[in-house]
């Protein structure tokens, strides 16, 4: 390879008040190929993207541009140059069609203001550029993520980017929506294209990558080549440490039924939904995306109603639409959007924990900061936290480190039932194999847990039973034994009913 | 970012602070009159009404909601004191039954935004004209007057230079800010400001909260009502207009968040503070009214400006932009 590449990094600086984000990190580009970033959260990935687009100025160090010295004085220098991003949530005009996102401001001008003939001509063939099909006139919104990134490709495209950086795109994806971002991303390659791509799944990275670059602590700790190492190389190089195993499963004595779901239907949305989960348990839920998983969830524990069946919770039946009635009945809810539903980001550490249990904080009429403060400190302290003082908002925490606040103010309660929605969604493999750790030490204290998760090999390697759901229906209940790959993938995809 | 807004809003009260202080000191020495006792409890006396009516509005603001009808509430009620008082029925009736009124219109509003889930803006921008029309409906433009004197005297009472009046606000101060600061109820209604549908996830009840903070701002205008009556000795339909921008710019001045999630309640209270000696020495400096209620503005203009300023300033300095789009 002594091509020279489109883009480098030559020992980038880049510090936020004391904490040095990137440390003299190198990275080079190469046209045609997919360059994996590897790294645990809070490893600097983020910041390195924000150089490469312009968003930060690098504190020393230079970025060159086919070899030449460039600097980005903000984004708009960076997509002059090529670069584009696109981000795991893209931030489309909800209201405005495919093709007026795609070319928001340059929209190609007739005799009569907007020629949009001629845009939606362009928009259709950057789309058959990519092979992919999508309506130039449908409206953005409704648009699922994978179309919405597609949208933002195309428009990367019609920009004429040469290098695209895809900030964890995958995370939100289904399977399917996944293989077809990877044909989007091998098309570019073949194009000349020179990509960036993030993920924290390793398998993906072995699959799509040539290379990759792994940053530990702001510091660049490796540049491989995929060929060349194992994901067990990859994962020592992120964590700097032998990581315990990844799933840590204890075998646990099943006890009796703590959650019973009965003919559960809401309609148009999920229907006869039935399960048991037994204290001792972890019951894995999974399917696709959008098989209406988190919608049970959400209806056991009250977010939503349903319109038929019962829920029961350690035989006594619960009232429905009515969270504050679930977890007086001791059961817990992890919801799948971290940010907007788990936590409330502008709070501290120690009012997020404490908000689930205002009542166990109360000596008499007032709460007890004492209390509160001891509250969290005490699961911070269990469950690793990393954290600065406990009056720091959660949104200055990284991923990994929200979720444990997540679980902390679920398990403060003591629930004796415990739904984690993608429990590992999006935070680094240390910290997921302290979440999986977490949970067979739970299910082992007799706590039954019930975990969606689209990771198959999360859900083989946790669960004592895999229920499956396919377009709203349970389809198939499998055994810790005969769970595998292909036996959970059949049933959700409806090719089984078994 | 956020904790810099933390350490800011803390900053921000000290800002208040001075400021308060400064306008003090300076109308003390430059303005005829104001740091007399008699003026400093007129100047009290003054704010009741608004000092009230803040104290809820705090809580409700803090939960990312908006009352913009409880000066109409004042109104409405006043219109009913009169009318009954016309009536014939004992004021010792009366009273109970217009703060029923007031927490009737509260849980007007309240349902309207809970039930329907209608935006606080536009519910209470509606029932602003509503209530205020209900009043002049029942009183028209007549004045009602002959009020008992005990209680007339009794509104515009002091012990020493301090009102019975301010006695009223502080103890419910103290009430309103314990609530809000030390129990679980305020934790919940700061965490529903800040993210409703988290809190939500949380076993928070929300829209109960919610109605009943409205239910809690409408009988607040109502007990402001009986006090506005009795201090002016006359209950009128046309009472407190305009009040509800005097409530919600010391609110918003007092560093709270218009976007809910943030704020103290001793901040506000001296906002309240700060706008009332303002005013007042001004009006002692022969200061034209217009020209008050252009201060007025300002200072409310000031407080929603500055801290998005301070915002904007830090990005300049230091880019890191919140934004995920890089176009």
């Amino acid at each position: 390879m002594d091509e020279t590449p489109v883009l480098s990094l030559s020992q980038v600086s880049k510090a936020f008040g004391a904490v040095r984000a990137v440390r003299e990190v190198s990275l080079q580009l190469f046209p045609g190929e997919v360059h994996a970033l590897a790294g645990e959260n809070g490893a600097g990935k983020s910041t390195l993207v924000k150089i490469l687009s312009g968003v930060h100025r690098p504190d020393s160090g230079r970025i060159l541009l086919d070899g030449e010295p460039v600097e980005f004085g903000g984004p708009a220098d960076a997509q002059r140059a090529g670069v584009a991003v696109i981000y795991q949530e893209p931030t489309l005009f909800p209201d405005l069609s495919v093709m007026e996102n795609i070319f928001m401001g340059r929209q190609p001008r007739g005799r009569l203001g907007i020629d949009r003939r001629a845009m939606r001509a362009s928009a259709a063939e950057l789309f058959a550029r990519l092979g992919v099909h999508l309506d130039p006139d449908q409206p953005a919104r409704g648009l699922s993520i994978a179309d919405q990134q597609l949208v933002e490709i195309a428009k990367a495209l019609s920009l004429q980017a040469r290098v695209l950086v895809m900030d964890e795109p995958t995370a939100a994806l289904s399977g399917t929506e996944v293989a077809r971002l990877f044909g989007v991303a091998r098309t570019l390659r073949s194009q000349g294209c020179a990509l960036l791509f993030i993920s924290h799944r390793l398998e993906e990275i072995f699959e799509l990558c040539r290379r990759v670059t792994t940053l530990r602590d702001g510091a660049h700790v490796a540049s491989d080549l995929i060929a060349d190492i194992t994901p067990d190389d990859l994962v020592r190089r992120m964590v700097g440490r032998e990581l315990d195993a990844l799933f840590p499963k204890q075998e646990t004595e099943a006890g009796e039924v703590a959650l019973k779901v009965r003919r559960l239907t809401r309609e148009g949305v999920f229907t006869d939904v039935s399960f048991e989960v037994r204290r001792g348990e972890i019951v894995a839920l999974a399917g696709l995306v959008g098989a209406g998983r988190s919608e049970v969830a959400r209806a056991v524990f009250g977010i939503d109603r349903w319109d038929a069946g019962s829920v029961e919770v350690d035989g006594k039946r619960l009232r429905p639409a009515s969270p504050t009635a679930a977890m007086a009945a001791g059961l817990a809810l992890v919801p799948e959007d971290r940010r907007q539903q788990g936590l409330v980001m502008d709070l501290s550490i120690e009012r997020n924990i404490g908000l689930a249990g205002l009542s166990a904080l109360h000596r008499g009429p007032l709460i007890s900061r004492l209390a509160e403060r001891e509250r969290a400190r005490d699961w911070a302290v269990r469950l690793r936290l990393k954290f600065g003082r406990l009056s720091d908002p959660v949104n200055v925490l990284s991923g990994g480190n929200q979720q444990k606040v997540v679980l902390g103010k679920w398990l403060a309660r003591r629930p004796s039932v415990l739904i984690v929605d993608e429990p590992t969604r999006g935070i680094d493999v240390g910290t997921k194999a302290e979440v999986h750790r977490l949970l067979s030490e739970l299910a082992g204290g007799g706590v039954a847990v019930l975990m969606i998760s689209s990771e198959l090999p999360e859900v083989l390697g946790m669960a004592d039973r895999v229920l499956v759901m396919h377009e709203g229906r349970l389809v198939a209940e499998i055994p810790r034994a005969d769970a595998t790959e292909e036996s959970v993938m059949a049933a959700a995809t409806g090719r089984s009913a078994a | 970012m956020a904790v810099d807004l933390a350490r800011m809003a803390r900053r921000w009260e000290g800002l208040i602070l001075v400021l308060l202080v400064g306008v003090t000191v300076w109308a003390s020495l430059g303005v005829d009159g104001f740091a007399n006792g008699s003026n400093v409890s007129f100047l009290l006396l003054d704010t009741t009404e608004i000092a009230l009516m803040a104290l809820t509005m705090t809580l409700v603001i803090v939960a990312a909601e908006i009352d913009l009808s409880v000066a109409s509430t004042l109104g409405l009620s006043c219109a009913v004191l009169g009318r009954l008082w016309n009536a014939g029925l004992p004021i010792e009736a009366i009273m109970p039954i217009c703060l029923l009124v007031g927490a009737a219109c509260g849980a007007f509003n309240g349902l309207l935004v809970t039930r329907l889930g209608l935006p606080s803006l536009a519910v209470t921008i509606g029932t602003f004209a509503l209530f205020r029309g209900l009043a002049y409906v029942m009183l028209g433009d007549q004045a009602v007057a002959g009020l008992p004197p005990a209680y007339t005297s009794l509104a515009t009472a002091s012990v020493g230079p301090i009102p019975l009046a301010t006695i009223l606000v502080a103890v419910l101060a103290v009430v309103a800010a314990v609530v809000l600061h030390a129990t679980g109820l305020g934790r919940s209604i700061f965490a529903l400001g800040s993210n409703v549908e988290a809190a939500f996830f949380a076993g928070v009840r929300v829209k109960r909260i919610k109605l009943w903070l409205f239910v809690a701002s409408g009988t607040m205008a109502s007990l402001a009502s009986l006090v506005y009556t009795f201090r002016y000795a006359s209950a009128r339909a046309d009472s407190g207009m305009g009040l509800e921008l005097a409530v919600v710019a010391a609110v918003l001045l007092g560093g709270v968040s218009i976007f809910g999630g943030r704020g103290t309640l001793p901040g506000v209270l001296m906002a309240v503070l700060l706008l009332g000696a303002v005013r007042n020495a001004l009006i002692l400096a022969d200061v034209a009214n217009e020209v008050l209620n252009f201060v007025t503005g300002l200072l409310l203009v000031a407080s929603v400006l500055a801290p998005n300023l301070g915002a904007v300033w830090r990005r300049r300095s230091s880019p890191q932009v919140e934004g995920k789009s890089v176009t």
